[in-house]
């Protein structure tokens, strides 16, 4: 008998009584207009950076000031309109791995915890989000839901490669619970939110 | 160190060790409290946090039940999704096929993210003994390794160091300046250090929070990004995970990601949570399905609960004892009240000590995120470690007396009025620390002049 087998055999025959599973339960949500308030809030107490701009025009004269060397920036939005476009898909990570800059498209955002959805269909490579010295993530303020659940219920059934929720920049406690912000990834996470998109 | 026939320090005597440096028991006690608090604090913002334990429960209580079905329809969908997925029946199992895919592409090093299953199996002493250099690459995990221990707390790997311990040990591992201790120095050393090993390792091990039956994906959450930086960075990523960890649908993640981290730390959500479905082109991906006797503990109708825990670390933050004992000193991978319910299912003579470690105080039910009744777990553990034999024998002949003396009343009577006299007349013995362990780090109270019954009996009469 496989372990496959054995294992199974044995759940089958020591598995407690099923109950079902809970359906459709209503639970609290952050209404509309508190939404982008609670969603910087959040985001910010994270140790991440909020700005709310107009277009995307703004974010590359913003990113012009904050970053003045555009060969370090990689940028994914063309509309942004500064730093470098990747042209492909990059098969080895490996090549960022000096990277001051990352722009990123975030898909959506969620009130309740500041985290942003990011996909694999918006990246050229999956560790983009994480080997840059600075994530700058791009989000429409009408992309914003009140919680997780919201979320999952806008998310597509049949995920991406990969995604992932990014709620901040990376941080680390584990030093006598002393928070230190730029664990492995980004040391600084700096979300624009468009207003009119 | 892990000869599976020696019989551990019991959790007492490792706990006594512990205490003797006061004042690092103390720092110790309130570094716990004061995340125990900020989780407090967090689950206070959620208006229906009560109404989001009761169905994460009812979820894992679905779960368990139909837990073959899911782990089948998982498995499909993974292996749709291009993961290729094992099954291991126990520890040995697991790092056999680990160590089998590290060989098969002829690697030497590795990067491993936290996975307290791989603890459990201790993956590290295996890969090790087959001469794999595998590099812990969460920072608390790393400071333990690096120390050559093995982590105190699931969540927090070294909540027993204090920063200058871990300013020697990075003195002397990665050279930063000796005598520095400073966390925002000694993080950025670790950075660097670690980068390097992600840029050039060719293998990524992590473990997994949640697997979706529905979709064939998993998740794995960090506030680091070491998983992340690991796994796609790497050709080869290998997801390691106890069968207990499948949910039915990616919608169940929305009550799951609301609950770890406000549980674990206090955090919203935790920084990154990665959702893992198919493997990067030119990338292989690998799914270790482990039991190493979950499928026991599932068939355990007072006990199989216990596989719902979701490794948040809240029962751990609050309990009083390990807050004043220290994660080592429940010598198995998972600590505190958690790690006490688990650890008899795996080996009740080594682990009978462990549900003993507890006041049965019920502060870790009353924070467990997915309802778990841990601590009546705990007093059930002892009443079936006694019928099997594995008690200490002074421990059962005092609960025996105690037992036989609580069950009849007035024999209660009679011993209540002489052990009041005794405290009177010789308050030397009640106080006396070799006779009465409970009396080794307290002052017994001043026995009252007569018992609750008799003053109610009194004051009754002059009620009438």
């Amino acid at each position: 008998m496989t372990s496959r087998e054995k294992i199974l055999n044995q759940v089958r025959q020591n598995k407690p009584v099923a109950i079902p599973l809970p359906q459709n339960i209503t639970f609290a949500t952050v209404t509309e207009p508190e939404r982008l308030p609670a969603f910087v809030k959040s985001f910010t107490s994270a140790g991440g950076v909020v700005s709310i701009v107009p277009d995307f025009t703004t974010i590359g004269q913003e990113l012009q000031v904050l970053f003045d060397q555009p060969e370090r920036v990689m940028n994914t939005i063309p509309a942004v309109g500064y730093g470098l476009a990747p042209t492909d898909a990059i098969a080895q990570g490996h090549i960022l791995a000096n990277l001051e800059v990352a722009v990123v498209t975030g898909s959506l955002g969620v009130a309740e915890n500041g985290a942003i959805w990011v996909s694999v269909e918006n990246i050229p490579t999956r560790v983009l989000p994480f080997i840059c010295e600075h994530l700058v993530l791009v989000l429409p303020q009408s992309k914003i839901v009140g919680t997780m659940h919201e979320a999952y219920a806008i998310l597509p059934k049949s995920f991406p490669d990969y995604g992932v929720f990014i709620a901040g920049p990376s941080r680390t406690a584990d030093i006598e619970q002393s928070l230190v912000i730029g664990a492995h990834g980004p040391k600084r996470a700096h979300v624009f939110i468009l207003e009119n998109e | 160190m892990h000869n599976e026939h020696i019989i551990p320090t019991d959790h007492a005597t490792a706990a006594e060790v512990f205490l003797q440096d006061e004042e690092r028991a103390n720092w110790h006690d309130k570094a716990l409290w004061f995340i125990r608090e900020k989780r407090d604090v967090a689950t206070k913002q959620i208006p229906d946090w009560e109404l989001l334990r009761e169905t994460a429960s009812q979820i894992k209580q679905n779960v368990l039940g139909n837990l073959d079905n899911y782990l089948e329809q998982f498995e499909q969908n993974a292996l749709q999704n291009g993961i290729k997925v094992h099954w291991a029946a126990d520890a040995a199992e697991h790092n056999q096929i680990v160590l089998n895919i590290i060989q098969q592409h002829g690697i030497q090093k590795l990067v491993k993210s936290k996975s307290m299953l791989t603890e459990e199996c201790h993956l590290n002493d295996y890969l090790l003994e087959n001469g794999i250099d595998v590099i812990d690459t969460d920072l608390g995990e790393r400071v333990v390794q690096l120390a050559k221990e093995p982590p105190s707390h699931i969540v927090l790997p070294c909540i027993h160091k204090r920063k200058e311990e871990v300013g020697e040990l990075f003195h002397i591992h990665l050279g930063t300046e000796k005598g520095a201790s400073d966390p925002a120095y000694l993080t950025e050393a670790a950075r660097q250090h670690l980068r390097e090993k992600f840029l050039t390792s060719d293998l990524a091990i992590t473990g997994v929070n949640f697997a979706i039956a529905e979709t064939g994906g998993f998740v794995v959450c960090t506030n680091e990004g070491n998983a992340d930086m690991g796994a796609h960075l790497a050709k080869v990523h290998i997801a390691c995970m106890g069968i207990e960890k499948i949910i039915p649908k990616a919608e169940n993640l929305g009550v799951f990601l609301r609950l770890l981290a406000r549980s674990a730390t206090g955090q919203p959500i935790t920084t990154y949570s990665s959702h893992f479905h198919r493997p990067a082109k030119g990338q292989e991906m690998h799914l270790v399905l482990v039991d190493n006797g979950r499928s026991v503990q599932l068939g355990r109708k007072d006990f199989y609960n216990s596989l719902k825990c979701i490794r948040c670390g809240a029962c751990i933050n609050t309990c009083p004892v390990y807050r004043r004992s220290g994660g080592h000193s429940y010598h198995y991978a998972i600590s505190g009240p958690i790690g006490a319910i688990l650890a008899p299912n795996m080996d009740m003579r080594k682990n009978a000590d462990l549900p003993f470690a507890s006041t049965l105080c019920g502060s870790c039910t009353n924070v467990c995120p997915v309802k778990i009744d841990i601590h009546n777990q705990l007093y059930k553990w002892r009443q079936v470690l006694g019928e099997e034999g594995y008690v200490p024998a002074t421990k059962k002949q005092s609960m025996k007396a105690m037992g036989s003396l609580l069950a009849n009343p007035t024999l209660y009577r009679i011993a209540g009025k002489s052990g009041r006299t005794m405290m009177r007349l010789l308050p030397g013995l009640a106080n006396n620390k070799a006779m009465n362990p409970w009396a080794k780090q307290r002052d017994m109270p001043a026995p009252p002049k007569e018992s609750f019954r008799d003053w109610y009996l009194k004051n009754k009469k002059q009620h009438d």
